[in-house]
């Protein structure tokens, strides 16, 4: 039911293709003096301020794509039911605010 | 070669000595005499570097720090209001640790519309990672954006600096100027060439997201940045005097071993306390003066060396924090305290919006100090 909208799926943004590496800084000396090439996007995950995380429920997933299309990151994938990538999902809930038919929840991310 | 000329054109000379390689800048009174000299320079051949017209200050800053960024030699100019207008991309340039150097033009911030000295536009910018210095005369000027350069490009400094000259006083007043031969200015201070700059053939992200794991320590760097400048700034005035002959510091002391009154001065103000400083030692008082020349970095160390054995600081400032006191003033007691020195100080605001602070006013102010309670602001003249 999900994919009606017939969109590519962004999944091929899970896997690094090219070779990529974090750039670890530990040390203050370690670091350039100003921001530069802190490493891309896709190996400095940006999640760690989330405070709950969205959980969706299959069963009661419709699969009309709402969730996937007001996701601002985006950070959930057009699968059936869809998954949300939690290396990314900044725990805004504009999905869990937008679900037709409540399928999504929120789970505290102290648990 | 000496020559004669305002505070402005000095200013343009000083650029252009520096051989700065790309000039972006947007007229305003009274720096438009900088703008104007230096586009003539670069349109007679006289200066090669890329002149851009641009439709805003800010956008003025944002250009230089592109080509900066690039790794070019950059310049711009600007006052008041236009310095305002560019705080955004002051703080940008400082944490993207550009060596950009930029003439500012004291003027007052309106309203009232006023285009006369007053230094609450760089006092208003003093937090943005710049660098500043204030030029008492327009050799000052000059001399101060050829060391600018070196010491803003220095490795481990790597901050703009900013050059400030007092509206009229020095902007349109013309003095002798001794210019340096491009040759000798070449020896001074290298082509720019840094490390970091934007380069298709090694691609680097600049400026991008930053976590609260990393922005932490750039902010630290800029701390440790700040303290080899105050090294640096002193070493180059060094280096520059034994070249040309004319020395600088982050300070300079003027009659103060046996003084008990000690002026502190900044700008075209500390020449005038100087003369009055001769004046009142020759009614038998002990007046001496210290200029600030460079504000930032402090220079606290050599501040609390130069006022130890004063009875009396008196701290002339041409500005004003709200709600509280001149900025000078607050940083001075800020200086004595650390070194455990408890001096009678007197905060004097005067000389705001380009009124005059003639060797008279100066006699006013170090006689109110005498007869005045410590440790209190007062404001020099106003009409009652």
């Amino acid at each position: 039911m999900l994919l009606q909208l017939k969109l590519p799926s962004i999944r091929l943004n899970k896997e690094i293709s090219v070779e990529e590496k974090k750039i670890e800084l530990n040390k203050v000396d370690e670091f350039p003096p100003m921001p530069v090439s802190l490493g891309s996007m896709r190996v400095n995950k940006t999640s760690s301020w989330r405070n709950f995380r969205p959980i969706i429920d299959g069963e009661k997933c419709i699969g009309c794509g709402i969730c996937w299309k007001f996701c601002p990151e985006p950070a959930i994938f057009p699968t059936n039911p869809p998954e949300v990538d939690y290396d990314y999902c900044k725990g805004c809930g504009i999905c869990i605010a937008n679900c037709p038919v409540d399928a999504i929840t929120r789970q505290d991310e102290t648990k | 070669m000496k020559t004669v000329m305002n505070g402005d054109f000095a200013a343009s000379y000083g650029a252009m000595t520096s051989d700065v390689k790309f000039v972006a800048a947007y007229p305003i009174t009274p720096q438009t005499l900088i703008v104007e000299k230096l586009s003539e320079l670069v349109a007679d051949g006289e200066l090669d570097a890329s002149f851009v017209k641009v439709e805003s200050e800010h956008s003025a800053m944002a250009a230089c720090i592109g080509a900066q960024a690039a790794g070019i030699r950059t310049f711009t100019a600007t006052s008041s209001q236009g310095l305002l207008l560019m705080c955004e991309v002051l703080h940008w340039a400082a944490r993207a640790r550009l060596p950009i150097v930029l003439a500012n033009v004291n003027r007052a911030v309106a309203p009232g519309w006023s285009i006369w000295a007053d230094a609450q536009d760089s006092i208003s910018q003093r937090d943005t990672g710049w660098m500043q210095v204030y030029a008492e005369n327009n050799q000052d000027v000059y001399d101060s954006i050829l060391m600018a350069y070196k010491i803003a490009e220095d490795n481990d400094v790597l901050l703009p600096m900013m050059v400030n000259l007092d509206a009229f006083f020095l902007s349109h007043t013309s003095e002798v100027v001794d210019l340096i031969d491009n040759d000798k200015a070449k020896e001074f201070l290298p082509a720019y060439d840094p490390e970091y700059k934007l380069d298709p053939k090694n691609p680097r992200a600049f400026g991008a997201l930053t976590s609260p794991e990393h922005y932490f320590e750039f902010t630290y760097k800029m701390f440790e940045a700040m303290e080899v400048a105050k090294k640096k700034i002193t070493q180059v005035g060094k280096e520059f005097g034994d070249i040309f002959g004319r020395y600088y510091d982050m300070t300079e002391s003027y009659k103060i071993d046996d003084a008990e009154t000690v002026l502190v001065t900044f700008g075209t103000i500390a020449g005038t306390a100087k003369e009055s400083v001769d004046r009142l030692r020759k009614e038998g008082k002990k007046v001496g003066n210290l200029k600030i020349r460079v504000f930032r970095p402090f220079p606290a160390e050599q501040i609390i060396d130069a006022l130890k054995n004063a009875k009396r600081v008196v701290v002339i400032d041409r500005d004003y924090s709200y709600g509280n006191e001149g900025a000078f003033y607050t940083e001075i007691k800020g200086a004595l305290y650390d070194a455990n020195l408890r001096i009678d100080t007197y905060g004097m605001i005067a000389g705001l919006g380009g009124r005059d602070v003639s060797t008279t006013v100066i006699k006013e102010i170090v006689e109110k100090a005498e007869t005045s309670e410590p440790n209190k602001t007062y404001f020099i003249g106003v009409k009652k």
